[in-house]
């Protein structure tokens, strides 16, 4: 290991900790904010607060200096995140969601890379409505972003049915179990009754700091890497013999954010260090999050998560140290196989049941004058009597289809034109893509408003190179925070600018590798220039069933990186 | 750290005597010596200390340094700070501000400005610069002949433009007079070294700054011509924008006139009239239904100065209203249109006249007969449209804002539009003329007696008055308390003013603000329901001596506003219904209570 830790741990506390603290355990000012008619945001500092209530203040930044002009403040706006462990919502969850988006939202919804609900442009006078529809649904948002565990992934795809459903049931109850104990949530949004003074509260696993950065889990079910298991700051892949689920192998330390320019901070792959039975996952998920409470960084946000705790200290440290506070050991890993890290459209059947997996390009849900998404999955809910199960990659299943239920629903999708991606090039079908402007805070450059016009234009390419049905994994995102994981895939890209990207190749479709830097800072002209041969190269010269992400490493356009510490070398 | 040859200009003896005194030093002592050799180096004396108060401090007599920032992820702010303390460190009195801070206007009057700035996107200056950078290159942009300069811009080489806004600046300051302190400095990501390079050598350029300099100041007399109502000023437009955010049904504009050189003066609750002039669109179309031709001369007035038809009736006859009176004298020229009053009482006749104008009375009552010169005479001059001015003389020497709201309507088949608030919208752009005179109204002031508590209250454009009122509270230091309500459509669009609100409730220019919008809720609510909300404060207020003020529309808001007073009055005061309407017109007398409605 041994990196340079530049401005790592022994420095002070960073702001976030004192305001952490302050916070009389996530209560902050909400309140007496929210009622402030002045303005539609709230302080910086509140803003910080409300992330553990699963919100971001957020602005509508195509406006943003318009508005100045005219001397309005920016158009502060809330996006709500729901917690949705393992992403499966009932039909009336649905509706419910669909309703909100239509009232108080921006008219649309967001299924999110981690599986979840996103709802944008809500106004600060309608947050506490808004939260309380849906807590009558049976949902909230606690924890859904902030220092704290966040939405817990699973395996989305239920073909394999028994085994995911308790799958399901251990993502379920990790997220239950990191739950923070603070009642702020219930007081500030769903008028439960004050506890006086939060001294009689506890955070038994996070303590009053929570931890030093955010803290992402994901299950996975091989052969699907749809969770992405090596982007997680802990995962569990099921280990499946003779069709029971065994236990999980464990791995650690993942995770996609960096900082343009700051070699310090870089993508990391999760490494395995063992195995634990199913029932012990829930004790492994606390003990490795109280891990981090106490050796996290927690001076330098940008060196705080997991995975720079890990690599400064070793694999080994941390195996000791878990098992110490285990009080009993990780097994050796068994063996697994994964083959790819996207999802599987159209219709399976699984445990009796028929599953449909439509595609959902970026995951965004809304209407269009010749495309009524919305209201095409309204009218399922409607009817529907499964679940619907939100994937990774932001794609929706329609799950658990009775047989006689089945034509119902066909009917509906050919009836609104919902795709199982049958007729999108398999490129466009591996695409995601970040919010990003206009509503993110961080974004540098477009991203879920401009990939689908860039692949466009790879298709002419792709289809020109007779590659239409080759599955290719690409990714973008707005800035290198990296919500659509696109270190993870074989062609990716990370705004710098209006306009700018840096592109990245060489990931693994399997979500085992990294990619790298291709180039720097470029626009579309060049984007599409530096392609075009490599793909005309990739037609001609692959090796029969070899991936994209892998030929351009053997072709030597660009070198592996099996580890985020070679990231930026 | 200890100082070597390698890393000081100093020879082994010096570092070895240097390396022996300030492990020595106190931190106070550290800062006067540094103090102490800056200022010797101004006075270009030998270093030999006289024996001093060290408490006393020997403070060099040097410039105001202004610091200023534009920063996106706020590394260039972290920096300004730092060099801030360094700077007072070292004795110089330093402001440090954000660009967004400095009111544009107080950029001529820094001395030594040092600037840190980063670039946004392609090129971009940070959101926090933008406001400065814009004036900086607009032609307001005030000549900085005196000021001296240094800029420190941080970027990424991997972008195109590369420091693009420190390099804007750098020119820009140079371009406007401004001297350059010391040679721009542009940093890669890794800007620590460069940027205490950079502030090293600037802080030795200000301590080898000469100590004073007074240039006589150059007076500049000009021959002064009087504007009045009579005499109006072609005031230039300097600015001229839409204050409603998108998905208004509301357009309301801001205007900034230039008055330079008019010797015009006002004050806060005064008036700007504004001669306006029709819409040449609406002028074809009266031509049209009249059948003359619009190059006909006519004269104009009694001089016997002439102007073409098409010319008088833009920009001299009123062509948008219909009155009894004018009825009755263009009869003589249409045989229908005296029958038609023959036949008519006179609500009829208003009732036609409402919402009517000369394009439908000249439609209706055809064919008119005599001259196009006769017809013409019958009417009345455009009247001149007054508006609140919505700034502060004190606080812009040079201009007078207005807050216009643009009125558009549909009548008897036909859209309409206000005169003048719509030639403000659609027919003036930036560098256009408009005749301009104040009205004085001296109805309408703010309390002689400094640090009086003042209630403000208004409706959409109403509140204009208020933003003089608190520009002129801000320039003159005056800390009164102050209660604004404002009440409008939508939060979202239609805040007017918002920011300017916001920055002095964070001032405390502004003590409390309120407001209402009446559409965002189902049951709507305006500025009288906030008032009566807040009933025993505002009462509390009246009590303290408050001045009321109310201003805008008349028929609704003015009167409802009233009923709420007077309820406020009589619930709190525990009067009657009587005894409440004396209390409020006492406080009339007193001028405590004043209305500028219409």
């Amino acid at each position: 290991m041994g990196r340079d830790e530049g401005k790592q741990s022994g420095g002070a506390p960073s702001a976030m900790e004192r305001i952490k603290q302050d916070s009389n355990f996530l209560r902050g000012s909400l309140v007496e904010e929210f009622g402030n008619r002045i303005t539609a945001s709230i302080p910086e500092e509140e803003t910080k607060i409300l992330k553990f209530h699963g919100s971001y203040m957020q602005d509508d930044r195509d406006v943003r200096q318009e508005r100045k002009h005219k001397k309005l403040e920016p158009a502060y706006q809330f996006m709500i995140r729901v917690r949705l462990p393992g992403g499966v919502a009932t039909p009336e969850q649905w509706l419910k969601m669909d309703e909100l988006a239509n009232t108080n939202g921006n008219g649309t919804m967001k299924l999110t890379t981690r599986q979840t609900f996103q709802l944008h442009g809500i106004l600060k006078w309608n947050m506490k409505q808004t939260i309380q529809e849906m807590d009558q649904a049976l949902m909230d948002s606690i924890a859904a972003c902030g220092d704290v565990n966040r939405n817990v992934m699973s395996t989305a795809n239920p073909y394999q049915s028994s085994v995911h459903s308790q799958v399901y049931d251990t993502a379920n109850r990790v997220s239950e179990h990191l739950l923070p104990k603070t009642k702020a949530y219930h007081e500030i949004w769903l008028d439960e009754e004050m506890v006086l003074d939060g001294r009689d509260e506890d955070e038994p696993i996070y303590g009053p700091f929570y931890l030093p950065r955010k803290f992402k889990i994901g299950v996975a079910v091989p052969p699907s890497n749809d969770v992405d298991v090596f982007s997680q700051d802990l995962g569990f892949i099921g280990i499946v013999e003779d069709g029971e689920l065994v236990g999980y192998n464990v791995s650690v330390g993942g995770g996609m954010g960096m900082t343009h320019g700051d070699t310090t901070t870089y993508p990391q792959l999760g490494r395995v260090i063992g195995f634990c039975k199913v029932d012990q996952a829930t004790d492994v998920a606390e003990k490795v999050v109280t891990i981090q409470r106490d050796y996290g960084n927690r001076s330098e946000r940008k060196n705080a998560r997991f995975k720079y705790t890990i690599d400064k200290r070793g694999l080994d440290w941390l195996k000791n140290e878990l098992n110490d506070r285990l009080g009993w050991s990780l097994e050796e890993a068994r063996s697994y196989s994964f083959d790819h890290n996207g999802d599987r459209y159209g219709w399976v059947k699984g445990d009796g049941k028929w599953h449909l997996t439509l595609f959902v390009e970026n995951g965004r849900i809304k209407d269009e004058e010749n495309h009524q998404l919305m209201t095409g999955l309204r009218e399922i809910a409607n009817v529907h009597k499964g679940e619907f199960r939100l994937t990774a990659s932001q794609n929706l299943i329609i799950s658990g289809v009775e047989e006689n239920e089945k034509e119902t629903i066909e009917q509906l999708v050919e009836q609104y034109g919902l795709s199982d991606g049958r007729y999108n090039s398999a490129l466009r079908r591996n695409s995601m893509a970040c919010v990003a402007f206009p509503t993110c805070g961080l974004a540098m450059a477009e991203s879920e408003r401009y990939l689908p016009s860039l692949v466009d234009r790879l298709e002419d390419i792709i289809e020109d190179a007779g590659l239409r049905d080759e599955e290719i994994v690409i990714r973008m995102s707005g800035c290198p925070n990296g919500c659509s994981r696109p270190a993870l895939s074989e062609i990716g890209f990370i705004g710098k600018a209006p306009g700018k990207y840096n592109m990245y190749l060489g990931g693994g479709f399997k979500g085992e590798r990294l990619n790298k830097l291709y180039k720097e800072n470029i626009g579309e002209d060049e984007i599409l220039a530096s392609l075009k041969p490599i793909i005309h190269s990739y037609a001609k010269e692959r090796l029969e069933g070899e991936h994209f992400g892998d030929y351009v490493v053997r072709a030597g356009y660009i070198a592996p990186v099996e580890s985020g510490l070679d990231f930026h070398n | 750290m200890s100082l070597k040859v390698t890393n000081s200009p100093f020879n082994q003896e010096q570092i070895d005597l240097l390396n022996r005194l300030f492990p020595t030093l106190t931190e106070s002592q550290k800062i006067w010596l540094s103090g102490y050799l800056a200022s010797a180096q101004v006075g270009n004396q030998e270093g030999t200390v006289e024996a001093k108060d060290t408490t006393k401090g020997n403070t060099p007599q040097t410039r105001k340094v202004t610091i200023l920032y534009g920063s996106h992820t706020g590394n260039c702010e972290a920096l300004a700070k730092e060099f801030t303390e360094q700077l007072q460190a070292v004795h110089l009195e330093v402001e440090c501000l954000s660009m967004d801070d400095i009111k544009p206007k107080n950029i001529k009057k820094v001395e030594d400005l040092l600037i840190v700035t980063s670039t946004h996107g392609d090129g971009d200056p940070p959101d926090n610069a933008l406001s400065l950078y814009d004036f900086l290159h607009s032609k307001r942009a005030p000549s900085l002949e005196g000021v001296r300069f240094s800029v420190l811009s941080l970027g990424d080489s991997s972008y195109e433009f590369f420091c693009q806004t420190g390099k804007d600046l750098d020119k820009r300051l140079e371009e406007l007079g401004a001297s350059r302190l010391y040679n721009r400095v542009d940093c890669d990501l890794d800007y620590e070294e460069p940027a205490q390079e950079w502030i090293q050598a600037v802080k030795q350029e200000l301590g080898q700054e000469a100590v004073s300099s007074s240039a006589p100041a150059s007076a500049v007399i000009e021959e002064q011509t009087t504007y009045s109502k009579k005499n109006p000023f072609k005031a230039e437009i300097l600015e001229n924008l839409d204050l409603n955010g998108r998905g208004s049904n509301k357009e309301t504009r801001h205007l900034e006139l230039d008055l330079e050189g008019s010797g015009i003066t006002y004050e806060p609750g005064d008036s700007l009239g504004i001669y306006p002039e029709n819409d040449p669109a609406l002028v074809e179309q009266l031509l049209q239904v009249l059948e003359w031709d619009g190059d006909l001369t006519v004269p104009v007035n009694k001089q016997g100065e002439e102007l073409s038809l098409r010319e008088a009736l833009r920009s001299i006859y009123d062509i948008t209203t219909l009155s009894k009176p004018l009825l009755e004298k263009t009869s003589s020229l249409s045989d229908s249109l005296q029958k038609w009053l023959e036949e008519n009482d006179s609500k009829a006749i208003q009732d036609y006249v409402y919402g009517r104008d000369l394009v439908d009375l000249v439609t209706d009552f055809a064919p008119w007969k005599g001259e196009v010169s006769d017809f013409v005479a019958l009417l009345r001059k455009i009247p001149v449209r007054l508006y609140s001015i919505a700034s502060s003389q004190n606080a812009n020497p040079d201009e007078v804002h207005l807050t216009i709201g643009a009125l558009r309507y549909e009548a008897h088949g036909r859209k309409r539009s206000g005169v003048c608030s719509v030639q403000c919208s659609e027919r003036s752009s930036i560098g256009d003329h408009l005749p301009v005179f104040v009205q004085k109204n001296s109805n309408f002031k703010l309390p002689e007696q400094k640090d009086t508590p003042i209630i403000m209250i208004g409706a959409g454009t109403g509140v204009a008055p208020y933003r003089a009122f608190l520009q002129e509270r801000e320039e003159t230091e005056d800390k009164g308390p102050s209660w604004l309500f404002f009440g409008e459509q939508h939060f979202v669009s239609d805040f007017l003013y918002q920011t300017e609100w916001q920055s002095w409730l964070s001032d405390g220019v502004l003590t409390k603000m309120d407001v209402a919008f009446s559409r965002d809720t189902e049951e709507k609510v305006y500025v009288q329901h906030r008032l009566l909300e807040n009933s025993k404060e505002v009462y509390e207020w009246l009590k303290g001596g408050a001045y009321v003020y109310v201003c805008g529309d008349e028929t609704y808001m003015a009167k409802d506003v009233q009923n709420a007073l007077l309820e406020i009055i009589q619930k709190e005061g525990n009067y009657t219904a009587e005894e409440a309407e004396t209390y409020l017109n006492q406080l009339r007398k007193e001028k405590r209570y004043q209305r500028d409605v219409y």
